[in-house]
């Protein structure tokens, strides 16, 4: 059994939030720069052009790309031969939270979280606690993510169950009303996280699962690859554009994980991202 | 080329009923930042008589909680959050004088309507743009609700800023849907 201190886990989310916040990863920023070739509306090119020069002032002038700074969602897989070496009794999660409350704090990034959703919304202050999502894997190492989802392009996303029977054309014109829906509020070009199978939240996580992918990177499954491509085109048709103001970019790209699920169900979720998809993965 | 058009707030009725939807801007001057609470507070102060922490009458109020500055620096992140989560406020401060509202996104009819009637209009910016749009921002000092924290209701001085007219005061809209 390997060990680790609960003070690298933290150290390590910690600089995985500040980075978060101000590097667009290389593939965003690689996809806006290639729909910005492909844009035919000059008024939209205009927009992905300036959506470089902000990437590009975040990381030379230390200013966050974007002033919501997310929620941070954290994809957490720990080794089956690998433990956290215990502090006072603190787990995984305490290292976790305390790693987003210094990165939030040393970072100079928002707090964007209330403490209670409906009766006094206090702001905790610490932009704790994480959402954290744990899984299981082999090996000795410790996978983690950390997303910083902006509450905008959150708002926007949606779930529904659909028929067994249901063709995936259904599903593609379902997910194009969200897109639509989502509209200018959610900062489009988004990237579209689709989950489908498994059950009520677990279609959800897969549609937020399926936004930790590379950008351009197709399901390894055929028929989900293929659907990708068919959602993407289908998408882009809207001609919402960047900031909703019109064009061929509505979406950088769409993605989907799948899951086994009951024969009488057909859960879709779809987690909209907005063009500052900001997420960074480190392994100890 | 048409020059862009340049906003000076306070603004009046003629400089709004001037402008049309899809028209640039730049504003220079000063602007108030409100969110979600703030925006709640204000119009709880209107409807108890009470005095507004700043002049409404011509001011542009900007739907934004930055990120804080870094040491040394007036501000930090600073772009738009969305405007329709104001919606239900932003009548009442219409018709208490708010010229111009500078956010991202959508505004329901009654806020069309408002702006129709007073003279305003809805200004949009580049959502998720926070560190280019900072660079236009030279001072901010907050005035009322610090409690709020990133929602407490700044005082910012703004050159050139950047907007579009998302809504004149026709009540056109830059939108296609919606």
């Amino acid at each position: 059994m390997r060990y680790i201190e609960f003070e690298k886990i933290a150290e390590t989310v910690e600089s995985l939030c500040i980075s978060a916040g101000y590097e667009l990863p290389d593939d965003v920023l690689s996809a806006i720069k290639n729909a910005a070739k492909k844009e035919t509306n000059p008024a939209a090119v205009k927009i992905l052009e300036q959506l470089i020069e902000n990437a590009r002032i975040a990381a030379d002038e230390k200013i966050p790309l974007c002033q919501d700074t997310g929620l941070a969602v954290v994809f957490v897989e720990q080794g089956a031969e690998v433990a956290i070496k215990n502090s006072d009794g603190k787990t995984l999660f305490n290292a976790i939270n305390a790693g987003v409350e210094a990165g939030y704090e040393k970072g100079y990034l928002r707090k964007s979280v209330v403490a209670e959703p409906l009766n006094q919304r206090i702001n905790t202050n610490s932009n704790t606690p994480a959402i954290i999502h744990y899984s299981l894997a082999s090996g000795d190492k410790l996978k983690l993510t950390v997303m910083t989802k902006g509450g905008g392009c959150e708002n926007k996303s949606q779930f529904k169950m659909f028929k067994p029977t249901a063709q995936k054309e259904e599903i593609i014109s379902w997910v194009v009303d969200v897109v639509k829906a989502a509209g200018a509020e959610a900062c489009p070009p988004f990237i579209v996280g689709v989950g489908i199978g498994g059950n009520f939240e677990a279609s959800c996580l897969l549609s937020k699962k399926a936004l930790c992918r590379k950008l351009g990177q197709r399901n390894s499954d055929e028929f989900y690859a293929q659907l990708e491509s068919d959602l993407l085109l289908a998408v882009n048709k809207t001609g919402l554009g960047p900031q909703g103001l019109g064009g061929n970019t509505t979406a950088l790209d769409c993605l989907i994980e799948f899951a086994p699920c009951h024969i009488a169900s057909l859960p879709v979720a779809v987690n909209i991202e907005c063009h500052s998809h900001r997420h960074k993965s480190a392994i100890i | 080329m048409n020059t862009i058009k340049k906003l000076h707030p306070p603004l009046n009725e003629t400089d709004i009923r001037s402008l049309r939807a899809g028209e640039e801007v730049l504003i220079t001057g000063i602007i108030y930042t409100a969110r979600d609470m703030a925006h709640k507070r204000l119009c709880e102060s209107i409807e108890a008589g009470e005095k507004l922490p700043f002049e409404l009458t011509g001011a542009i109020i900007y739907f934004l909680g930055p990120t804080p500055a870094r040491p040394g620096r007036v501000i930090g992140a600073a772009g738009p959050t969305t405007s329709s989560r104001m919606d239900k406020f932003s009548p009442k401060l219409i018709a208490a004088g708010l010229k111009a509202m500078l956010g991202k996104g959508y505004r329901n009819q009654q806020v069309i309507e408002a702006m129709k009637k007073y003279g305003a209009v809805h200004l949009s910016a580049l959502g998720g743009a926070g560190a280019l749009l900072s660079k236009h921002i030279v001072s901010s000092e907050i005035i009322a609700y610090e409690d709020l924290g990133t929602e407490a209701i700044r005082k910012l001085e703004v050159i050139d800023f950047p907007a579009i007219v998302a809504y004149d005061s026709a009540g056109q809209t830059v939108y296609k849907e919606k």
